[in-house]
This record gives C-alpha cells, structure tokens and sequence, in this order.
C-alpha cells in the first residue's frame, strides 16, 4: 500500500520534473537559437556593409576569403577574438568591462520579439513595441557607462554625444510608431501582423503612413549612431568615439550590437510598415514557411537604404542635429498623429 | 521554476541594492540602483504585468538612470570618491532601515492575500479606457491633475534653461 503511494507520489514528481525540465531545455535551445543568429547577422551585416560601402565608392569590397569574400567577417572575428584585451590603468575596470554587456544584451532581448513567421516567435508579449522601445532606451547606457568608465576625454564626449542624440530620436521613433499604433490598435506584433492581412500598414494609412515611415527612418538612423548622425565617432574630431579605449572581443561587441541594432530597427519597420512575413498580394499565402524569406528579404532591403544613407549624406554637426529632431520632427509628428488618428475616424483608410 | 527566478531576481536586488548605498564611487552606485530597478521590472514580467514592466524600464532604467549618470558625467571624475559618513551617521541610518523594513513586514504580513487561480494580463486598451473612465473607479482626475504638473514642469523648465536670455528680452521691448 505505502509503496505503492510513494510510487504514485514518485511518479507524479518525476513527471512535473520532466515537465519542468523540458521546459528549460526548450528555452535554452531558443536561447541558443537566437544566439547564434545574433552572430551569424551580426557578421552578415558588416559584410554587407562592407561590400554595399565598396559599391557605392566603385571599389570591390572584401571577395578573397571563400566565395565573394562570404568568410571574410568570420576571420575577422577569430582574429578580434585572439588579439589581447588592452585598457587604460586609471580606468573604472568594472564598469568598463560591463558596458558592452549592456550594449549586447538590450541588442539580443530586442531580437526576441519579431514574428520571423507565423510560428517562429520567441516572445510574443502583449506590450510587443512598446517593449522594444523600451529595451532600446537601456541600450545607451552601455554607451554612456563605456565612455565615462574609460577614463578618456575623447570617449566622454563621444559618449554625451551619443546620450543626447538617442534620448532625443527615441522620441520621434516613439511617437512615429504610435501613428501606426492607431491603425492597429493593439501593441502586439503578431497582432500588427494579422491586421496587415488586409494591405500593409503603409498602403492602409497612406500619406500619414509613409510620413511616419520617413520619420521612423530618420529617427532610427540616428538612434543607431550611424551617418549621416555618427556625431558619437566623428572620426575627424573624437577618435573613434565611446570605443576608443576598448580593444579585441570587447570592442567587436560594441561593433556586432551596432550592426545588430540596425538589423532591429529594420525590422520594426518592416512588421509595422510592410507587413513582417506577409508576402506581397499574398502570391506565397500556401507556404507559410516562405514568411521567413519574405521577412529578412524586406529587413535587409531597409539595411540597405540605412547604408545608402551612409554613403549619401554629409555628416550633421551637433546643433543641427538637435534642431532637425526638436524643431522639424517632432512637431511634423504630433501633427501627423492627429491626421492620422482623423483618417481612422473616418474610415479613410485603404483596405483590401 | 518561477519561484526559482523570484529567489534569483530578489537576491540580484538586495546585493545590488547594498552595494548601491554602500559603493564610494558614484556611477557605480548609480548602476547598482540600475540593477535593482531592472529587478523591479523582472518581477513585473514575473506576475505577467508586462505594461508595467516596460514602464518601469522607460521611464526608470531608460529615464531616471540615464538622467542620473548625465549629471554624474557632467559633475564627477573617476578618480574622486565619495567621503565616509560617521559611524554616529551610519548607525542612526541603519536603525532607521531597520524600522522602516519592520513596518513594511508587519503590514504585509498583517494582510491575508487571496491566491487567485486564473491570472489575467491586463491589456493597453484597458489601462488606456481605465485612465480616461470618469466613472467610479476611473483615474480621469489623476491623471488631467498629473498633466497638469507635467506641464508646469514644463514651462519650468523652459524659464530656468531661458534664464538670462528671458529677462535681457523684456528689458529690449521695455
């Protein structure tokens, strides 16, 4: 009798512990999954940025290492892997070495929450973009903390450089956002997605959409420290900015999230603006598998009018910069947002 | 499982929280702060409050904190640290804590929580009707009252950041 209860018992603890132990399994291979995207995009996109930057300047860009240079990043990174770790002696080591954490980690907890296809979603969260938003104001604390933590003149300039200019553009990307917000009504991604069944967004909201696109671009170049906005490591005055100080691995993360953040903001534009997995006219609606093609293919195609800005526009100086965000973009948004919360009221949207 | 992250995420809070109060160097008191607030924000996503979760990130860990390291930045070098308070100082604070924390025990304890089987998300839409409902249990009134304080901080703002310039234009016009 008592065996067989404490059998029983044991079977039912075994059970809840497999239970518990596959679910942990299950989120360390997602885990693992998205880890190693992050590092394989990570590579891919320099390498892109790389051959697009040869492109534009009629060079060939990187093509020994395997075909057309595919293999030329990931030598890179081994050698950035082995090369010694350098910093300066009257640095705050701790925050120093902490700060490409931030940076890498906010880049790795934003990935998480893209719907890549109907199915592959990790976290599918209820408050989807306001997460990323707000996972994307931590991110320039690791800036912050780098350029101060190295003890160097040129790095803290760099650094409120970079504080100034993203609190700033999170503003606009915020409220170019909410202007889509109100065609969706919801702020869960696979929810934006299921309403884009019925024409993407930027058809839908038309005028006031692709407003909200161009300033959403605008705002996510600068918020990524990119030209034309790379006032953060202005070659010509700062060195190489925030980073100056770091070297090898430490300074590859600071690199990879860069790159990765640009991937990130491509990619909220393209579930809010172009529909995520969606296929154009729906021609591939019978393979759902397709989604993940249709996805990267419209991220990287948005990457790439991100590194067209790079390579086409002069670098802003620090005032103007400030003036285009507070002056132009914000109030053009706020009104953006009241024609197109208009245009929802009287149904004036585009559906199919 | 959720117990096990709870245990976790209190631990990284309580460490951090000490070696916010008890670090000499100011940033770093300012990121310990960071972690705990981070922590808050983890215990949020733990209940499934996820609105509030991300509000505690934007506007502590992405406001507040970033509001604080700027002025550090602006204020602090490396090499300063801060100065040791008296141990007169140190135990007066410690008893104060201690008070403190008795009575935030005694009256959590002192209350009966109802475990509720089913946990329900709340959702933006209902945060946003709860906010603008100025029927009974509506937050209309703190919520214009809150806009209200915000704008004044506002046009604050404006006035001490003007400072000089503000008054050398009157002074024109006169």
């Amino acid at each position: 009798m008592t065996i067989s209860i404490i059998n029983i018992n044991y079977n039912l603890i075994s059970s809840i512990m497999l239970e518990e132990s596959m679910s942990i399994l299950n989120m360390i291979l997602v885990a693992l999954g998205y880890l190693g995207f992050f590092a394989v995009a990570g590579l891919f996109l320099v390498l892109m940025e790389r051959r697009v930057a040869a492109w534009f300047q009629l060079r060939v860009g990187p093509n020994r290492v395997g075909f057309q240079g595919i293999l030329q990043t990931m030598a890179d990174a081994l050698k950035l892997i082995s090369k010694e770790l350098t910093g300066t002696v009257k640095a705050d080591k701790f925050l120093y070495n902490l700060a490409p954490y931030f940076v890498i980690v906010t880049a790795l907890m934003g990935l998480a929450v893209f719907p890549f296809t109907k199915d592959i979603q990790a976290f599918d969260i209820n408050i989807g973009i306001f997460f990323l938003i707000a996972i994307s104001s931590i991110g320039v604390i690791g800036i912050l903390l780098g350029g101060w933590a190295s003890n160097n003149k040129f790095a803290l300039i760099g650094a409120m450089r970079s504080g100034v200019q993203t609190i700033s553009y999170e503003l606009s990307i915020g409220l170019s956002l909410l202007t889509m917000i109100l065609l969706t009504g919801s702020l869960q991604l696979s929810e934006i997605v299921e309403v884009q069944k019925s024409g993407w967004l930027i058809v839908q909201g038309h005028v006031p959409a692709i407003i909200a696109f161009m300033i959403y671009m605008i705002a996510g170049t600068a918020e990524t420290n990119r030209a034309p906005f790379d006032m953060v490591e202005a070659e010509s005055e700062l060195g190489a900015g925030f980073h100056t100080e770091y070297s090898g691995m430490k300074f590859a993360y600071f690199f990879l999230a860069e790159f990765i953040n640009m991937f990130i903001i491509a990619a909220i534009a393209t579930t809010v603006f172009f529909g995520a997995w969606l296929s154009p006219f729906g021609i591939t609606e019978s393979l759902p598998w397709l989604g993940v093609f249709w996805f990267l293919g419209k991220t990287l195609l948005l990457v790439f009018l991100m590194m067209w800005f790079r390579w086409t526009f002069p670098r802003l100086r620090v005032d103007q910069l400030l003036t285009l965000e507070w002056k132009y973009l914000l109030p053009i948004n706020l009104v953006n947002i009241v024609i197109m919360a208009l245009i929802v009221w009287l149904n004036l949207t585009i559906q199919f | 499982m959720e117990r096990i992250i709870f245990y976790i995420l209190a631990l990284m809070m309580i460490v951090a929280a000490i070696a916010s109060v008890s670090s000499r160097k100011m940033l770093r008191s300012v990121i310990y702060l960071l972690f705990v607030l981070a922590g808050v924000a983890g215990v949020f996503f733990l209940i499934d409050y996820n609105f509030l979760a991300a509000v505690q990130l934007t506007v502590y860990a992405g406001g507040i904190i970033v509001l604080m390291i700027f002025s550090v930045l602006l204020v602090h070098h490396i090499e300063m640290k801060l100065e040791v308070a008296k141990i007169s100082k140190r135990i007066s604070v410690a008893l104060a804590c201690i008070i403190g924390a008795g009575i935030f025990i005694v009256t959590i304890y002192s209350y009966d929580f109802n475990v509720i089987g089913k946990a329900t998300t709340t959702t933006t839409a209902e945060i946003g009707k709860g906010l603008l409902s100025y029927e009974a249990g509506g937050f209309i009134l703190p919520f214009e009252v809150i806009s209200v304080i915000l704008l004044a901080a506002m046009i604050g703002a404006i006035v001490i950041a003007k400072g000089n310039k503000l008054e050398s234009n009157n002074t024109e016009t006169k």
